[in-house]
């Protein structure tokens, strides 16, 4: 039996061309067609993978042709953007892309619920059998491995994700934290966006332009305020995220020194996304005010992205350890008895041993 | 063969030192059950430590300052052991680790552990006064280790410099809220030990009321700033430090039991 992996990525092919081989509700029949005993279809915004098990040799144009949504050939440009790996080589693939190391954003972990709903869809269908449950059982021992015994997966790699990741280390719970925006850029409503993922629901939009105050408004289910009162609005709110075009300092200490003594020692986080800066930088001296401009949010950042590419080395070698054990796990099942009756699509990855795995899918 | 159980138990501390250090220099900080298990086992150490010294003095092991500083370190261990994981600060062993160490260092080092002449009948209220007011330096002292995790924390967030151990350190309020529960726990027991030291049938010298009676101010006066919410959590932060270190240097001050000898 042959276990392999085809499909491209975002490293491999443009979204133009990964649109078009997204795969559809017959490519898994297909491939049962085109011999393979075990099918599970890996489709995410940035990837499109096979991972089958066949018992004979089939042409990539065959493969990529069931993977397109008009069901046509491929031109040879389009081939050439597919990779194709077989037996360790694809347990290594799938290994670092449930690790969330072939990922566009190094160390993302969105992946690796990606692979089991991908894996649990396979079972559903009666496509997974005794050779891909072990293959995903242990990508996802793997995944966990890497995630708990390096940092390739630690610290916030996105603006929005370093607002939260800070909000909640000031503020613990989320819920029930009132946010208002001033100004409506792009960045603060994806800062905004991804604070109200975390629970915060008491939402403050103040805009110049009244108009787009409440448009991002009833996008966010928040309320529009005045522009007029939005200092007012300082002694109520936890969190203010700024990014008006203002061309001086709209917030400065003696205009939040009097709001601070009203809001006793309930701390104020300031996400300031405009340039130039909407605060004046002394306002991160005073007590309980924690102020981020959007280098320092860029920079953390960037920093998180820099120590998990560190930890890459760490990750692959705990992949290099699994796949040298998986090889040897291949080799054991290549040597037992040919496979006679249906698979048992329901057994574990880990139980199933070289006995079970040498069981012959229906196809 | 007691002392021998003290080196131990300070090794054992010692060990969570430097895994802690380990972990740090690596960037790889994560909860640690070696740093838990080194601490629990320091701990029983250190309880077999004051079992042996308590049935050979036939009383609270807290006879000299070297007993008071072991004892000291023991209730310290006892309340990590309890609030550590109960509010799942699992940091809390790494920052308590190294006062302890320091503390039976210390024990260890000076010249301080001074045998009885005599063997003495036990004085109930004394002994409680005693164990009870220690029991509450250790929760002080855990009150200062939060503080410092809350000093640590508030620091980077000010500055903007996220080292890996920020990701394991609790929320603000969290480490806030340990804190003042802390400064409640401690005061309590210290009040009841305060209280208690009235009723001991022997005269103890006024300054050492005064002193005693000086920690308590100093604590009841930081619990009422918080109160009235007149002080930001940064400086009652500080201000368990710096009470700490008053009250620990007092503790020279102070003879237990020790002058009953």
């Amino acid at each position: 039996m042959n276990l392999f992996c085809f499909g491209l990525n975002h490293r491999t092919a443009p979204i133009e061309a990964r649109e078009r081989f997204v795969g559809h509700a017959r490519t898994e029949a297909l491939l049962r067609d085109l011999g393979c005993h075990e099918v599970l279809l890996l489709t995410t915004c940035n990837r499109v993978e096979i991972y089958a098990a066949a018992d004979r040799g089939i042409l990539s144009e065959h493969l990529a042709q069931s993977l397109r949504i008009d069901g046509g050939s491929s031109s040879k440009k389009d081939l050439d953007a597919f990779y194709r790996m077989e037996n360790a080589e694809c347990a290594r693939h799938l290994f670092r892309v449930a690790s969330g190391l072939d990922s566009m954003v190094v160390g993302e972990t969105e992946i690796l619920g990606q692979a089991k709903r991908a894996y649990e869809n396979a079972r559903s269908n009666g496509n997974a059998g005794p050779w891909l449950n072990r293959l995903c059982q242990r990508a996802f021992r793997v995944a966990k491995q890497v995630r708990s015994k390096t940092q390739v997966t630690r610290g916030p790699v996105s603006v929005g994700s370093v607002a939260v990741d800070l909000a909640g280390k000031i503020f613990g719970d989320l819920r029930g934290r009132k946010v208002l925006v001033l100004g409506a850029g792009e960045t603060s409503e994806k800062t905004l966006r991804a604070l109200a993922s975390r629970g915060v629901s008491d939402l403050r939009v103040s805009n110049r332009t009244p108009a787009r105050a409440e448009e991002l408004a009833n996008q966010m289910e928040g309320i529009a305020v005045p522009f007029a009162t939005w200092l007012e609005q300082c002694r109520e709110i936890d969190i203010l995220i700024s990014s008006t075009a203002a061309e001086t300092h709209l917030l400065t200490p003696p205009l939040l020194v009097p709001i601070l003594r009203d809001r006793a020692d309930r701390p104020l986080f300031i996400i300031d996304t405009a340039v130039p800066r909407d605060v004046a930088p002394e306002v991160n001296e005073l007590d309980g005010v924690y102020l981020y401009d959007i280098d320092s949010l860029q920079e953390i950042a960037s920093e998180s992205l820099e120590l998990r590419r560190q930890q890459l080395a760490a990750a692959e070698a705990i992949i290099d350890e699994h796949v040298a054990d998986f090889q040897k796990y291949l080799v054991r099942a290549d040597t037992a008895t040919r496979p006679t009756s249906d698979c048992p699509t329901g057994v574990s990855g880990d139980v199933a041993d070289v006995g079970i795995v040498a069981t012959r899918c229906g196809g | 063969m007691d002392r021998q159980l003290l080196i131990y138990a300070t090794l054992c501390y010692f060990a969570a030192i430097i895994r802690t250090i380990v972990s740090l220099r690596a960037r790889v900080f994560r909860r640690s059950r070696v740093v838990f298990l080194s601490i629990a086992l320091g701990f029983l150490l250190q309880t077999a430590f004051l079992s042996i010294r308590g049935h050979a003095l036939g009383s609270c092991p807290i006879t000299n300052l070297f007993e008071v500083l072991v004892f000291l370190a023991w209730s310290i261990a006892l309340i990590y052991m309890l609030i550590g994981t109960t509010y799942r600060l699992s940091l809390m062993g790494a920052f308590t680790a190294p006062l302890v160490f320091l503390l039976q260092v210390t024990a260890l080092v000076l010249p301080i552990d001074t045998p009885r002449a005599s063997r003495v009948s036990p004085n109930p209220w004394l002994e409680f006064h005693a164990s009870i007011s220690i029991i509450a330096y250790g929760a002080f002292a855990l009150a200062c280790v939060a503080g410092a995790m809350y000093l640590v924390q508030e620091r980077q967030l000010k500055t903007h410099q996220l080292r890996s151990i920020f990701y394991h350190l609790p929320p603000l309020p969290n480490l806030f809220s340990t804190m003042t529960r802390l400064l409640w726990f401690g005061f309590i027991l210290y009040s009841a030990g305060l209280i208690s030291g009235f009723f001991v049938s022997e005269p103890l010298p006024w300054t050492k009321i005064a002193l005693a009676i000086a920690i308590w101010v100093l604590y009841g006066a930081i619990l009422q700033s918080r109160y009235f919410r007149c002080v930001t959590p940064r400086r009652i932060a500080t201000l368990c430090m710096v009470a700490f270190a008053v009250a620990l240097s007092l503790l020279w001050s102070i003879e237990f039991v020790g002058h009953r000898a």
